[in-house]
């Protein structure tokens, strides 16, 4: 295909059909596109974090995959987790640790904790420091996204608090 | 703002497929994309076509074979990570995947992928190195396998042909019990490693029968000690020979300065990491 591809995907539920050019960024089709504008593009080659996505269940950068690889697949962002008024217990643990501060580096965060919480043990503050390793944020000092995250992981083990 | 340049995108269903749509003058394989996107968006690399394997799902397995494993070429590397047969065979390979940049990247780059970027820091190269792995390569004229010595030429540079793909790599298994261990020290978590070292060590009547060390990051590519492996095989095995073989690790490397490291400071780590790997090696061979 030399001009437009036709893809069919699920984002947060919702099926969507689409034309896109193979060179359009994942991240510019979910935010230019389909208008979820929740899903923040940073540094645009892989180092920030920001535009973190899941994808097929597990977290995917999307500004290194093409909107024409979405094809098939079922996404996740940020507008799929909560709302202002009926937050997702991981954005509730966040605004309870004060785990933010401008916001945006936070849907790329809340992505990632999406994937670790399910794939990963996280025993030690170390190893959730290390599965946060590829998410930047400039405000926090990132104290307060560990402590965020470690209470998931106690409510998720159901260890006592 | 980065983009990639226009280019044309095919999809192939088949290696057959894959193969034929590589016939083409300034075509490029995609397989995870975290490597060649970063490059694409920057327009470092602007393909005029792009050929995307990822619906090759015959890539994706890792089987046994009568002498090793083998290792499709789009196995991510979280998937290796997490691999029960690697994780019996060759468990170096989840140490060396945690280190690996971070959990989105390894859920979706893939060993081919790193193989044929060629970072000379790269874990997987270094790995193949390290275990003597025949690289698995399809072109039009059908297969053919490549040793590491053969496929890494020089920085991001491989021995792959254009009308050519990386169909996975075979690990042989060792000739006896083994220990294996990895180091790597990068500036922080996920990280290019500034040094990284792998250590293969298989101990027989109280000798080392077999000493492998693999370095990364301190050549153009990923490199055997030849010398220090030559020295300690038939030696006592003990901790005490491998420290006094330490000295010859660094021979022969030329590493290069850059923004990381300087060319210095990382001949300072061979040795080092060298040590942590081989001692936890040897303790782990003879446990």
């Amino acid at each position: 295909m030399t001009g437009k591809a036709r893809i069919t995907l699920t984002v947060n539920g919702e099926p969507f059909e689409a034309e896109v050019e193979p060179r359009m960024l994942a991240a510019d089709f979910l935010r230019d596109e389909l208008g979820l504008t929740g899903t923040h593009v940073g540094c645009e080659h892989g180092v920030c974090g920001t535009c973190t996505i899941m994808m097929n269940g597990v977290s995917a950068r999307s500004c290194l995959m093409l909107a024409v690889q979405l094809d098939g697949a079922e996404v996740q962002t940020v507008e799929g987790l909560g709302t202002i008024r009926d937050m997702h217990r991981i954005q509730e643990a966040f605004h309870e640790h004060h785990a933010l501060q401008c916001g945006f580096c936070t849907p790329g965060f809340l992505m990632t904790v999406c994937d670790i919480l399910e794939s990963l043990p996280l025993r030690t503050d170390a190893e959730i420091r290390d599965a946060l390793s590829g998410n930047i944020c400039r405000c926090t000092g990132y104290d307060h996204i560990v402590k965020a995250v470690r209470t998931l992981v106690d409510e998720r083990d159901g260890a006592a608090s | 703002m980065m983009k990639p340049v226009a280019f044309e995108y095919v999809r192939p269903e088949t290696l057959a497929e894959a193969v034929t749509a590589l016939d083409h003058d300034d075509a490029r394989i995609i397989a995870g994309g975290q490597s060649l996107l970063p490059m694409m968006n920057f327009r470092l690399v602007q393909p005029e076509r792009l050929v995307d394997i990822n619906r090759i799902t015959e890539l994706e397995r890792i089987e046994r074979t009568k002498t090793g494993l083998r290792i499709g070429a789009l196995t991510r590397h979280a998937n290796a990570a997490r691999d029960p047969l690697l994780a019996e065979h060759f468990p170096i390979v989840a140490e060396a995947m945690g280190h690996v940049a971070h959990v989105a990247i390894r859920n979706r780059g893939t060993v081919a992928g790193s193989l044929c970027h060629a970072d000379p820091s790269a874990e997987w190269p270094l790995l193949v190195t390290l275990l003597d792995g025949e690289i698995e390569i399809l072109g039009s004229d059908g297969h053919r396998s490549a040793e590491p010595s053969e496929f890494f030429l020089a920085p991001l540079v491989t021995d792959i042909e254009e009308q050519e793909l990386v169909t996975g790599v075979h690990l042989p298994l060792p000739a006896g019990p083994s220990g294996m261990a990895f180091e790597e020290v990068a500036q922080r978590a996920g990280d290019f490693a500034v040094v990284a070292a792998g250590a293969m060590v298989r101990v027989e009547n109280d000798t080392f029968a077999e000493v492998r060390l693999g370095l990364g990051g301190v050549f153009d590519t990923s490199v055997r000690a030849r010398a220090l492996e030559g020295a300690l095989t038939g030696q006592r095995a003990r901790a005490e020979e491998l420290e006094a073989a330490l000295p010859l690790a660094i021979e022969d490397l030329e590493p290069n300065d850059d923004l990381h490291a300087s060319a210095d400071y990382r001949l300072s780590l061979v040795p080092v990491l060298a040590r942590r790997a081989l001692i936890r090696a040897l303790h782990r061979a003879t446990q």
